[in-house]
């Protein structure tokens, strides 16, 4: 790990006048499961690091009859412990509970958990983002791929969004407001997160001199639930998930969300699969039509074919969770 | 001649019984300082640049800013210019400084030159190896053409596989060295505590007796830690530059990558057999590799002495970090290929596999009837016969459970061992001998012996361990400790009471002969009226206390108190979720002998820690390379993957303890419990699903493809 300048603010407006204009500047510190990490295996570097923790109001987590308002260094335990996620957005619960480290959940935040980078293994050698040799051939598409993208892969990135709870806030319309030094905006979570096109590009639309302060989950009478597949049963990250999101009347399915998780560069929405489930009663049949639907465009790359079936299935068993509350 | 045979069983008050280990509670409670906890007075740390190529020739080195940054100590150049390198991580420049960001910072600032050199890092498939293969000659046993065309046979043909798996050490190899004059003392984090004192001596070239190596405790082996290594020699050579302390731990990726692994195995089998199951013929081609020395054959067919065989194995040489020792070397890989290519048979045969295991039971030697026990007590503790199915499980859902068998074998003879026994006037008693404890137990089992002997409670026993000035006592691999020390600390604690008896035995008017040590007295055989608490007799003694030495195997090798040969017999129940291919283990049963037991509970911690090591590498570890960069892509804990706490289920041990074991002595127990989870858990799987997934670890990608290949998806 490389010296670097320590600063930690107690409000935004300071934190945010901490931060710089390129990436190199200054590095965001919310619970650090990640970014200490990735500063000792050298692949972030930032001059200063922002402790935020000291930011009080992004602690917060309230739920009114609006919604939702979670600041952003909410832990992912306060999250899965909250009583009403686990009443009213029990997806965002079994998304959080799918993080099977009391230490990560404990010490790892909800911006966090929406912010860290990517996992691939070409990029955490070192490669960069868009994981290229020195003379620029990617080196996914001929390697060793079995973790990375199936859907949106067409390149140049193939890496797959690691975030825990972006496809469950996706499906139930989050926003997240983030705030710079020249004020706050706020965006739809599902705008939020991009593919990268360039070396310059990042994986989302944070700018180096903004941070993520909250996330707004719109209330709303729906079923949700998240479905991740993981090896392990302890740590480890999924090869496929997906969170659902269904307004039902009686036990029809008027409106659905579906969004994949860790199967494309950005939390993968399947627009098919929502027209798919448009008026059906979920059972076995329909929600593995939806599967298939949501999957319809999948690619695979030399050897990760099977994380196609692996996210029809998560998908089917999201929506069998999300209706009849058992997978 | 003192009697130093074991007592009679049941007769013991310790030896045998369920004795938690005694470095326990500073273990738990962080009173247990480590080689990576260290902190000496001054002390410098180094960290090493490492190459970053698989293959390549070093055409300069330029350390001239490093050495200028403020804070450094001392560059040493491990490896010249013009040397060639054949793994990534391979160790190049180490840096001394005044703190760790310091030493890293020197480090980024060293300028290596390398002309990169064409590089082979994958193994599997054997087209594209190019000319990295070395095939040995081919072994005939019988007459296997004859055997295979025998009319009526059966003949069974199957590919199976085991991965690069790493050891993953909790505690990174490392050492701290430091340097009074000619002196050298070394903190190590070693499996040999005297071993690696002799090794830095020669590596230096200084008298071995100006080398001291001392560790009291060391955060895992299995294997890979038995030498100095590069970095050993680096950071004597730092400390020596400096007049300072050095320490120098790996970082957990280079830990992965270049402090070892076990080599791998594919293999191509054809097994023959008669209509009714016996086993007749094997043919095997094989291959597998441990770095760029290649790899050399697992014993195939493993266990079973099928009467006709041929086999051709060629060894791969590879640009990645060299094999080690890892835990029963050969004999997981070697296991996994024969009893999975056994288990097949029997599916084809349409027989229950337990059944064709105990109809050619007599194939497995001199344990066989031993095996054909241990089998049936697997299979009672499993409910197999009851509870096991043809392939595949055909109940509805899409969860399938299956049950899978293995047997496994090792040899675990005691090492050399001296131990000194001192009795003082006070009655306190110390025993000392430079033997470690790797976590297996080494102190507990020590201190059980040598109380057992003394009639005395284990805490009465000062142990001295960890030390090279102390009386020898080998490496711990193998699993050759628990015989060399127990064997050595029973002579010693036995020599120890003769001289004891003989200072008592004049007050209690009997002759020394007479007297026996028990319940912390000593006192006549046939009347224990004539006794003398533990503390009057040891008052007998004079200024000089009794100091006495054992050795195994002594000047008197009879009786031999230990004896070398063990087995078990392993089997598993999974869950397979055909949908996903995710694999859970529902319970594993382990029978496992090992002759005399000293304690009970850290002889079945042993077999915990197997069976758990066991499911990481059948389901999870795999090192992963990249032919393109050359480089190992998951050396780290995230995708190097180790089962964790949910991921291990209901384990039973029974350990095999019948008074003929009993008789045996003592037997090391680390590695064979290991040996049988990769087959036994595998073999489950494909009874489950019905097809056979060929290679470990068995990932979900692999599981869902065999499903796919098999027509079963």
């Amino acid at each position: 790990m490389r010296s670097f300048e320590y600063a930690s603010p107690t409000t935004k407006e300071q934190a945010a006048a901490l931060l710089g204009k390129s990436w190199e500047d200054a590095a965001i510190l919310a619970g650090g499961t990640d970014l200490i990490a990735a500063m000792k295996d050298n692949v972030v570097y930032a001059k200063r690091v922002v402790d935020i923790k000291g930011i009080k109001d992004l602690h917060n987590l309230t739920a009114t009859a609006a919604g939702l308002r979670i600041g952003a260094l909410v832990t992912l335990e306060e999250l899965q412990a909250h009583p009403r996620i686990g009443q009213e957005f029990v997806g965002i619960a079994q998304a959080a509970a799918g993080v099977t480290s009391p230490q990560i959940r404990n010490r790892g935040t909800v911006g966090g958990d929406l912010c860290q980078r990517p996992r691939c293994w070409y990029y955490r050698s070192g490669y960069g983002l868009l994981a290229r040799d020195k003379n620029g051939k990617p080196l996914v598409p001929d390697g060793e791929n079995r973790y990375h993208a199936i859907l949106g892969n067409g390149g140049p990135a193939y890496f797959v969004n690691p975030s825990s709870l972006a496809p469950v806030l996706i499906a139930l319309g989050a926003k997240v407001r983030l705030y710079s030094a020249s004020g706050p905006r706020e965006v739809p979570l599902e705008q939020f997160f991009v593919s990268p096109r360039n070396d310059n590009d990042r994986e989302n639309v944070l700018k180096p001199n903004e941070l993520l302060t909250e996330i707004v989950v719109p209330a709303g009478v729906r079923r949700t639930a998240t479905y991740e597949v993981r090896q392990k049963e302890s740590l480890d990250w999924p090869l496929a998930a997906a969170s659902v999101s269904l307004e039902m009347i009686g036990d029809r399915v008027t409106k659905a969300r579906v969004v994949l998780g860790h199967v494309a560069p950005v939390p993968w929405r399947a627009p098919e699969a929502e027209k798919e489930l448009a008026g059906k009663t979920i059972n076995a049949d329909t929600a593995l039509a939806a599967g298939k639907a949501a999957v319809g465009e999948a690619r695979p790359l030399s050897q990760n074919a099977y994380k196609i079936q692996l996210a029809r299935v998560a998908v089917k068993r999201a929506l069998l969770k999300a209706a009849l509350g058992g997978a | 001649m003192p009697d130093y045979r074991w007592p009679e069983p049941g007769t013991t008050s310790l030896i045998g019984k369920r004795i938690s280990r005694l470095d326990g509670p500073a273990k738990v409670t962080g009173g247990a300082k480590y080689t990576y906890d260290l902190k000496r007075p001054g002390m410098l740390y180094a960290k090493v640049l490492r190459c970053p190529y698989a293959h390549a020739r070093i055409v300069s080195i330029d350390t001239s800013a490093a050495e200028k940054l403020p804070g450094v100590e001392a560059v040493y150049v491990v490896q010249e210019a013009n040397m060639e390198i054949h793994w990534e991580g391979d160790d190049i420049v180490a840096v001394a400084a005044v703190d760790e960001p310091t030493a890293e910072d020197a480090v980024g600032l060293i300028k290596v030159e390398y002309e990169q050199l064409p590089h082979l890092v994958k193994e599997e498939d054997l087209s594209k190896i190019r000319d990295r293969g070395k095939p040995a000659n081919e072994q005939i046993v019988g007459k296997p053409e004859e055997a295979f065309q025998e009319p009526g046979t059966v003949i069974l043909e199957g590919y199976y596989g085991t991965a690069v798996v790493t050891h993953c050490c909790l505690e990174a190899h490392g050492n701290v060295a430091e340097w009074e004059g000619e002196n050298l003392t070394v903190y190590p984090s070693t499996q040999a505590v005297e071993r690696v004192g002799a090794q830095f001596a020669e590596t230096l070239q200084i008298p071995a007796t100006n080398v001291r190596t001392l560790m009291q405790y060391v955060g895992g082996g299995f294997g890979s830690k038995v030498a100095v290594d590069r970095w050993g020699k680096a950071v004597a050579m730092l400390a020596k530059k400096t007049g300072k302390p050095v320490k120098l731990m790996l970082e957990r990726k280079p830990e992965q990558m270049v402090a070892g692994n076990r080599p791998s195995v594919y293999a191509k089998v054809r097994l023959a057999a008669k209509k009714d199951g016996t086993l007749t013929g094997w043919e095997s081609e094989s291959w597998s590799t441990g770095g760029v020395a290649g790899g050399g054959s697992p014993p195939m067919p493993y266990v079973w002495q099928i009467p006709h065989q041929r086999k051709l194995h060629t060894a791969v040489s590879v640009n990645a970090g060299s094999a080690r020792a890892w835990r029963a070397p050969n004999h997981p890989q070697g296991c996994y290929v024969t009893m999975c290519a056994i288990e097949d048979m029997a599916a084809k045969l349409q027989m229950d596999p337990l059944d064709l295991l105990l109809k050619n039971i007599a194939l497995t030697g001199e344990r066989s009837e031993l095996y054909h026990k241990q089998l049936l007590k697997a299979a009672e503790l499993m409910e197999w016969k009851k509870r096991w199915h043809p392939r595949p499980d055909q109940t509805p859902g899409p969860v399938k459970q299956g049950l899978g068998l293995s047997i496994h074998t090792w040899g675990g003879r005691g090492h050399n061992s001296d131990c000194r026994i001192t009795i003082s006037r006070d009655g306190s008693v110390e025993l000392s001998m430079c033997t470690q404890d790797l976590g297996t137990g080494t102190r507990t089992v020590v201190a059980i012996v040598a109380a057992e002997t003394l009639g005395l409670p284990v805490e009465a026993i000062k142990l001295n361990i960890g030390d090279n000035r102390l009386p020898r006592s080998g490496a711990s691999g193998g699993s050759t400790t628990v015989g060399g020390v127990s064997s050595s600390t029973r002579r010693a604690a036995v020599n120890a009471l003769e001289q004891l008896f003989a200072k008592a035995a004049p007050d209690l008017g009997v002759s020394p002969e007479e007297l026996e040590a028990t319940g912390g007295q000593i006192r006549a055989k046939s009347d224990p009226s004539k006794s003398l608490t533990w503390k009057q007799a040891a008052g007998k003694l004079g200024e000089t206390p009794i100091s006495v030495m054992g050795q195994n195997p002594g000047p008197q090798g009879s009786p031999d108190l230990i004896s070398s040969g063990v087995g078990g017999a392993q089997m598993a129940d999974v869950s397979v979720d055909t949908e996903t291919g995710i694999i859970k283990v529902n319970k594993i049963v382990a029978v496992q002998d090992c002759g005399l037991i000293i304690d009970m509970k850290t002889a079945e911690s042993q077999c915990y820690g197997a069976l758990i090591m066991g499911i990481g590498y059948t389901l999870f570890e795999e090192r992963v390379m990249d032919e393109q960069t050359g480089r190992m892509l998951n050396p780290n804990m995230e995708f190097y993957k180790l089962a964790g706490f949910s991921d291990i289920p209901e384990l039973i041990v029974h350990m095999w303890t019948d008074a003929e074991q009993q008789k045996r002595g003592v037997i090391g127990l680390g590695e064979p419990p290991t040996v049988s989870p990769g087959a036994c858990i595998a073999n489950a799987v494909t009874n489950a699903i019905g097809v056979r997934v060929p290679t470990l670890p068995l990932t979900p990608d692999k599981v869902l493809a065999a499903l796919e290949k098999g027509g079963m998806a």
